[in-house]
């Protein structure tokens, strides 16, 4: 057994030390913007009018003055829209909230979340911090590895899914999991990823959460908390209230 | 001001004592902690079994008498929270009495805003996810009390950008609770307005961090500011703010109804009250409980978590408050509590009690050195300690997986922690050095034996 883990160690690093030279969907790749024919200040981009009203709102969120406020939200109904964003999107971004386009550069590069070259259908998005390593994350990663048959930062021909590797997404008593688009795929083994994957693939989305059959973040053996039903309306209220 | 809280338990011990008569003994302190009954938990829809919308809310006894609350007063409400010993949840364990006692100044014309931190990037710490999907009306309702006793406009509830799930959940418990003129105008009636909105953050643990999470409300990159000014001070849009936990606000409410010396009963003194706990890592059982403060941890394991894998003799080490804490050996987590006091007597934290557990198959040194890669990350790259000290970290951590490095190095490694260690604008160089620190602390032996090991290796193969 500890052979096995030794190998899977270094495949592991085999994997790490590939992602660190490929260019990455999301900040963390290339920083400098240049320019391409698919992504350029002339590229296309205008918010619908549906969204442009989400963007009103947004933008009243905020005081008076500080429009600025609502760059993290209009870039990210932006990306919605688009399913990325080229570099015209961020002005348009600037030109609404009235900001210099480098404040808007500025915010679409540091958040990870912001992706500036184009991905797959399906962003699948696994976890490899260490809660999810421990609970053998490298399976799941070599499963989908092997799966789609791309490595990490790259898509699939068929333009169907982009892999990438995530830091912690905050559902560590579920590990491992992965996030595909805006849902978590958690208590995953590598048989539960290759279903979901196929599954996705014949345009199907599976629902989210775990795979185990646990609801969610109950201990699978069973509660041990919360086995009586909960109290109602003014138990336990101090008599001066 | 450590006094003031003090006073407050101070008199309310002479008012028992004075009661009580010089015949009938004091109240003896308390020895055994947990198991928690289930009459005495806050969040009674953790695990999503019942309705998480109003009206499964007000079935639970939510928004019960919040106007009688709100019509107590700012002090009253600072009271309740002052007794009942709430440190605050979010990892660095400030008295929240205090902290929200800070905004207690009269106005100068600038609005007040409570900030609450759904950030939740720890490692670790799986908390707030399940208050924010599960029981969201605890959340907002504690929005609104806490707002009342700063004197706040409106709350930001700043939720990271990958919950989107758990975000909608909570808009719309928010537009439920706007429906029914629970916030707004006049929000329950008691003459208060009170905003709140949803921000979603787009991928930075490093806006976990109050002056970041600031930062990215206002547009911006998420980089710390320097403290002082704190956000007491200069806040969000240049006004007074406090930034709060989804925890420490949630269970407010619930202190001001059932009252302060209801959560006092729980806990060693100073560390008192429930707790979420997410366990995770080598455990049968990996789950999110919420027991009573200073648990033992192998208690705590082993009755919700179905014990570590392989059995308690299995336990290699844990790291009990989320990646930022040191690890702890075996022998200490045979007779550790899980509060914030004794486990900075055990040289680590409590930080979000969120312990991932590690069993004898795991390479430790390959996890703790994916935690600094996790650091070099998220780290925002303002410092130069930070930017530089975590990435020269990194690189040496992965050179000490593989063993390929000299012994002497693992003084080096210790030192650089130090360098970085509280010469930074925020925390996050902290919680970058302490791992390695708590590494170097309990496994030096194993580091050495590898980095042998790799010797040997190579001098074979020459």
């Amino acid at each position: 057994q500890y052979i096995q883990y030794t190998k899977r160690n270094v495949l592991a690093r085999q994997v790490r030390s590939l992602h660190q030279t490929s260019a990455r969907a999301g900040a963390g790749g290339i920083f400098v913007h240049r320019d391409t024919p698919a992504n350029n200040p002339e590229t296309p981009f205008e918010f619908t009018p549906e969204n442009m009203k989400r963007v009103d709102a947004i933008m009243n969120n905020y005081p008076e003055g500080h429009k600025a406020a609502a760059t993290i939200p209009v870039l990210d109904l932006a990306q919605r829209q688009h399913g990325w964003l080229p570099i015209s999107a961020m002005n348009k971004v600037a030109e609404i909230l009235g900001v210099a386009p480098m404040r808007v550069y500025e915010v679409a590069t540091f958040y990870t979340m912001f992706l500036r070259q184009p991905v797959g259908k399906y962003h699948v998005q696994i976890c490899t911090t260490t809660p999810c390593t421990l609970c053998d994350s490298d399976s799941i990663l070599e499963a989908i590895q092997n799966k789609l048959g791309i490595k990490v930062g790259e898509t699939t021909a068929d333009k169907l899914f982009t892999l990438t590797e995530v830091e912690c997404l905050g559902a560590c008593v579920n590990a491992p999991m992965v996030q595909i688009n805006d849902s978590y795929y958690e208590d995953l083994k590598p048989s539960d990823i290759e279903q979901i994957i196929d599954e996705l693939k014949a345009d199907r989305v599976p629902p989210p959460g775990p795979r185990s059959g646990r609801f969610s973040c109950e201990p699978a053996g069973g509660l041990t908390s919360l086995t009586e039903p909960p109290p109602g309306p003014g138990f336990g209220v101090r008599p001066d209230l | 001001m450590t006094e003031f809280s003090f006073l407050g338990e101070l008199s309310l011990y002479g008012f028992i004592l004075y009661f009580n008569c010089a015949t009938a003994p004091e109240t003896p302190k308390k020895t055994k902690f947990g198991p928690l009954a289930d009459q005495d938990r806050i969040f009674t829809n953790l695990y999503g079994r019942h309705d998480w919308r109003l009206k499964g809310a007000l079935q639970r006894g939510d928004w019960y008498k919040t106007k009688e609350i709100l019509d107590k007063g700012v002090d009253w409400i600072l009271n309740e929270i002052k007794v009942s010993g709430l440190r605050g949840r979010g990892g660095a364990g400030f008295p929240t009495g205090m902290k929200w006692s800070f905004m207690n100044k009269p106005s100068d014309g600038r609005p007040k805003y409570l900030v609450v931190n759904a950030d939740e990037g720890e490692p670790g710490t799986c908390k707030d996810r399940e208050i924010m999907r599960n029981d969201p009306h605890k959340l907002i309702e504690g929005c609104l009390v806490a707002g009342r006793a700063m004197g706040a406009r409106a709350a930001y509830i700043y939720i990271r950008g990958e919950f989107y799930n758990e975000s909608s959940n909570l808009q719309v418990t928010i537009n439920e609770a706007y429906a029914a003129g629970l916030i707004g105008r006049n929000a329950c009636g008691s003459g208060y307005d009170f905003d709140v909105f949803v921000m979603r953050g787009a991928g930075a643990y490093i806006c976990g961090e109050e002056t970041a999470l600031i930062e990215s409300i206002e547009g911006k990159q998420g980089k710390p500011r320097l403290k002082p000014p704190f956000p007491a001070d200069v806040g969000v849009f240049g006004c007074p703010t406090t930034v709060a936990n989804v925890e420490t606000v949630a269970v407010a409410p619930t202190i001001c109804r059932r009252g302060g010396t209801w959560f006092l009963s729980f806990g060693r003194e100073r560390n008192s009250g429930t707790k979420l706990f997410n366990i995770s890592g080598h455990v049968n059982n990996p789950c999110t409980v919420e027991e009573e403060m200073s648990v033992p941890l192998k208690e705590l394991i082993e009755r919700h978590a179905g014990g570590v894998r392989g059995g308690w003799d299995n336990l290699l080490c844990v790291i009990p408050g989320g990646s930022s804490t040191p690890l702890i050996p075996r022998h200490v987590c045979d007779t550790v509590l899980m509060d914030f006091d004794a486990l900075i007597q055990a040289q680590t934290g409590l930080g979000t009690a969120a312990l991932i557990v590690m069993d004898k198959s795991t390479d430790v040194i390959r996890a703790i050195a994916r935690l600094i890669e996790f650091y070099k990350h998220e780290s925002c790259g303002q410092c130069t300690p930070c930017r530089e000290g975590v990435d020269w970290m990194n690189n040496m951590m992965w050179r000490f997986v593989k063993g390929d490095a000299q012994s002497a190095e693992i003084d080096m490694i210790w030192e650089i922690s130090k360098q970085i260690e509280g010469h930074t604008i925020c925390a996050l160089g902290d919680g970058a050095a302490w791992p390695v620190q708590g590494l170097i602390r309990h496994f030096r032996p194993l580091m050495e034996s590898r980095i042998a090991d790799f010797k040997q290796k190579q001098q074979a193969r020459a």
